[in-house]
């Protein structure tokens, strides 16, 4: 058997930074004071902030022991489902730190931030060309912001069109995102079942369709793994009757240069930068949502928008029909720049190639992982595929034991429990950026695991054993919550 | 092409096992009639070293220092950020690793978003934080969907000292779903006159911001008591917590729900974003409370360990039920405000609020000397607003040439406020600095 990279190695016993310290310490340094002391409305000052006072080692110091705590991309194999957890490349963050970006004032007049607004501008004009739509905006923090987006975009629609719609269909295979964004804007998701295959039938979708629903949510491919291959029936069902159609585009990594969502009936996609396009995920977040829209509903994009005239670019908020802003400025720039940077570098050909070995890779792990995990769905799949414990469960071992297990043999687990539609999921999504050779030994590991799973079920129970800890109890955290030291 | 390991061989052999003859039969699933039918339209692929000659380009194309003095604030603050605060934060631990939906593999990330709970608690006075949102404004917007939600009413009061940002951020949450919003005015002296509120029953939420757009304190303990008479949630926003290193925070004054922007505390300005979405209120709206949550446990063997917890909040248990949509926070923003606090310590913020502060004051009294006025006499932070003698505009452009952002004009923001300019000072402007500014501003 080969040798994992889990290991039982250093593992660090970190105490709560306000325990370290004493009073008089500090890890800064101030400037030179050269202005005097003026007085103060002494009613109004406070006794001051209960925080510890470090020196800079005590700082570096916690602070890396903490993220030696931590797994990353950077140590190792991240499947994660729906996460897309793909190499973030080194170059991209020091470009985007560049100090003419990273300390670029966001209301500087727009001559003196020509070269940032470019960059957005370019940015919106590729994302419109990579999902086949016509204008773009960048504003929405992440992507959930981005499906409230479109959710406010799709309510402007109709507002303009002088109908009140209050329903919105959300199939079983959405993210958990989509009915909330819509919920939150005010509709009701009335939530459609896939078919037996796991993907949506038009009838299905007909037979809720009507004038009072604004329009459906649609993710695909799915969290299945499958593309919706009914999608322009879909289309036009939902189009004959008013509706519009939302892409939800957090699965796009399959899709780059091989579907374009616009050309098949898509009004609406939202893109998730730090997915499809590379940027690292920052333990969660900060994100980027970008949101593509057809010609027909650009005038309700978020304000400001950035405009080139002359090879000039300034940042517009003259859009009366606008759904107005989504965030105090104009989204997360830093983390567009390394997208920027990831499309620059890959080129058309190259973001084909990306999605190409993404379901390349899901599906050989597809094929090599069938028999010894259950398959509910077995055809080709794209981006990832989606298993489950039902082989593993007359041993009482469950999908959580043994991605528990997986831990000590050095990969992060894939996402469990969804979606779900398939109870006892495992959902593996490698992306393009593991090599066959980190596969096959992720695959290898999970078939000794579901070996383990038969002749030795209580070590997986156990498991994970070489943690900084073991099984944590979350009832308890509900429970009692202990949110603050 | 970088990122992608694969060899013809690899192919070749992967293909083999999954039983298909190419890469493009992978795809056979997908209808012919949804397949794109060329090739995407995108520039020439760059090598590393063109990427850097053209990012290069673009980034100098930006006003900064030295070369400009930039009196801008508004929301977005250049503060110092230690070295050492760089150097954690590009930690790939951190900024490669996901939401840590493993707890036993993301202690780390765990770890540091309770002790940014537990700080921001503290700085803000609050019992307890989430593990933060995208930015001021959605949080603001947050905010008062919670107070909604808490309240069951419908109808929310803002104050117009509120970043105007920020109230069209929550015009764009709120008004789709039908909750209404009242706008309170600005008395004369700088802060906001919650009298004409007097009238107005059935309020969900009182907001103000503090320091206001303008830099002036607000009278928080006044607009708190007037909130809660009428059975409302009083709401503090602001857009520069260091603010809170002298001045009360708006927890000890009587806010229920305190949220917004930490840019201030050790994250880079980048044009904006990403910022940080603070938001903190009482234990006993904690289920009401949108966004993520990590809480303090045990593990099998007794181990203390770190958990996301409380998600039945969550959208992703409770769908279309859900507390918010939100499924993520500004992690690495929340880590950078978390190192930021812990390498100032309670000393160090102290120190530097006060120079913030006599700074600030140090250049409002040039001005006064100058005979400009400063028509708002509140005390401030950091920012102040002044007016300029008539037609400033073309002062406001002399300066622009020169290299110096006099800060930002409110005309476009407040009609009523020609030749008016936000003004910020922060501890990286040298009083040479200030003195050029006034010289100028006179000439």
């Amino acid at each position: 058997m080969s040798t994992f990279t889990g290991t039982t190695g250093l593992v660090h016993n970190e105490g709560s930074l306000w325990k370290r310290g004493k009073r008089g310490r500090r890890a800064y340094s101030q400037p030179r004071r050269d202005v005097d002391t003026h007085p103060l409305d002494e009613t109004l000052i406070s006794e001051g902030v209960d925080l510890p006072d470090l020196s800079e080692l005590d700082v570096v110091r916690h602070f890396t022991r903490l993220s030696q705590c931590n797994f990353s991309v950077d140590s190792g194999m991240y499947p994660l489902g729906s996460c897309t957890m793909k190499y973030n490349p080194k170059i991209n963050e020091k470009l985007a730190a560049l100090p003419g970006f990273s300390a670029a004032h966001p209301l500087l007049p727009s001559l003196l931030a020509q070269g940032i607004l470019r960059i957005m501008h370019e940015l919106e004009t590729w994302l419109c060309e990579i999902t086949g739509m016509d204008a773009a905006t960048l504003q929405p923090a992440a992507g959930a912001q981005g499906e409230l987006t479109g959710m406010l975009l799709m309510h402007a629609y109709h507002a303009g069109m002088g109908s009140r719609r209050t329903k919105i269909i959300v199939p079983d295979t959405a993210h958990g995102t989509n009915p909330a964004s819509a919920a939150l804007c005010g509709y009701q998701p009335v939530p459609v079942a896939s078919n037996e295959r796991g993907i949506l039938s038009p009838d299905a979708i007909a037979a809720v369709m009507d004038e009072e629903t604004a329009g459906i949510m649609v993710t695909n491919p799915n969290t299945l793994g499958l593309f919706e291959e009914n999608i322009r029936d879909i289309a036009d069902i939902v189009h004959a009757k008013g509706g519009l159609l939302y892409g939800d585009g957090a699965n796009m990594n399959a899709l780059m240069g091989i579907v374009r969502p616009g050309d098949i009936g898509i009004d609406i996609i939202h893109l998730n930068l730090h997915k499809t396009f590379s940027t690292p995920h920052g333990g969660g977040g900060p994100g980027s949502g970008p949101v593509c829209v057809k010609e027909n509903l650009a005038p309700y994009l978020p304000v400001p928008r950035v405009i080139e005239e002359k090879g000039k670019y300034h940042l517009s908020q003259d859009q009366p029909r606008s759904i107005g802003r989504v965030q105090a400025f104009y989204g997360n720039v830093g983390v567009m720049l390394k997208a920027y940077c990831y499309i620059r570098t890959m080129g058309a050909e190259g973001l084909k190639q990306a999605s190409q070995m993404a379901v390349l890779n899901a599906n050989y792990i597809k094929e090599k992982l069938k028999g010894s995990l259950y398959l509910p769905y077995d055809v080709p799949c794209m981006h990832e595929c989606v298993f489950s414990d039902k082989l593993q469960n007359p041993f009482k071992v469950s999908t959580l034991d043994m991605v528990k297990r997986l831990m000590d043999l050095g990969f992060h687990p894939p996402t469990i429990y969804f979606p779900l539609v398939v109870p006892g999921a495992i959902m593996i999504e490698p992306t393009e950026t593991e090599s066959k050779e980190e596969i096959d030994l992720f695959i290898e590991a999970m078939k000794s695991i579901c070996r383990e799973a038969s002749e030795n079920p209580g070590l997986l129970h156990e498991a994970p054993l070489k943690c900084k800890v073991r099984r944590l109890d979350e009832t308890m955290a509900a429970r009692h919550p202990c949110l603050a030291g | 092409m970088p990122y992608i390991p694969h060899t013809d061989e690899d192919i070749a052999a992967m293909l083999e096992a999954v039983g298909t003859p190419s890469v493009s039969d992978l795809f056979t699933m997908i209808p012919a009639e949804c397949r794109a039918g060329k090739d995407l339209d995108l520039p020439a692929n760059l090598t590393e070293w063109e990427l850097k000659d053209h990012m290069g380009a673009l980034a100098e194309m930006t006003a900064r220092e030295p070369e400009y003095t930039i009196f801008l604030g508004a929301g977005s603050y250049r503060h110092y950020v230690p070295e050492s605060l760089t150097h954690i934060l590009n930690r790939t631990e951190f900024v490669t690793s996901y939401t840590p939906y493993q707890p036993e593999l993301s202690q780390g990330t765990l770890q540091a978003i309770y002790e940014y709970q537990t700080l921001m608690a503290r700085l803000l006075g609050m019992e307890i934080s989430n593990a933060s949102l995208y930015d001021g404004a959605s949080a603001l917007a947050e905010a008062l969907l919670m107070a909604a939600r808490v309240t069951k009413r419908k109808t929310v009061a803002l104050s117009n000292l509120i970043h105007p940002f920020y109230r069209d951020v929550v015009r764009t949450y709120l008004e789709p779903s039908g909750h209404e919003i009242i706008e309170i005015s600005a008395g004369e002296n700088g802060t906001t006159d919650c009298a004409s509120l007097d009238n107005v029953d059935e309020l969900a939420a009182v907001a103000l911001q503090s320091p206001n757009f303008f830099g002036c304190i607000e009278a928080l303990a006044q607009a708190a008591d007037l909130a809660h008479k009428k059975q409302a949630l009083f709401i503090t926003v602001f857009t520069e917590p260091l603010a809170y290193g002298l001045y009360k925070n708006p927890g000890s004054l009587g806010a229920d729900i305190v949220c917004g922007e930490g840019q201030s505390l050790g994250i880079s300005q980048s044009f904006g974003g990403p910022g940080l979405g603070m938001f903190a209120t009482k234990m006993e709206y904690v289920r009401h409370m949108p966004g993520r949550l990590v809480g303090r446990t045990k593990d099998v063997d007794g181990r203390d360990g770190y958990v996301l917890t409380l998600a039945t909040r969550e959208q992703h248990i409770r769908r279309g039920k859900a507390t918010s949509n939100i499924c993520t926070n500004n992690s690495l923003c929340a880590l950078a405000a978390t190192v930021y606090l812990a390498s100032l310590g309670a000393t160090g913020m102290r120190d530097l609020a006060r120079l913030n502060y006599d700074k600030t004051e140090y250049l409002k009294e040039l001005f006064r000397k100058a005979r400009f006025e400063i028509p708002f006499p509140k005390p401030t932070f950091n920012e102040f607003v002044v007016k300029m003698p008539a037609g400033s505009e073309s002062i406001y452009k002399r300066m622009l040439e020169k290299g110096i952002v006099a800060g930002l004009p409110l005309d476009p923001y407040y009609p009523e406020l020609t030749d008016h300019y936000l003004l910020c000072v922060t501890e990286v402007i040298s009083k040479e600095d200030m003195d050029a500014l006034v010289t100028e501003a006179k000439s």
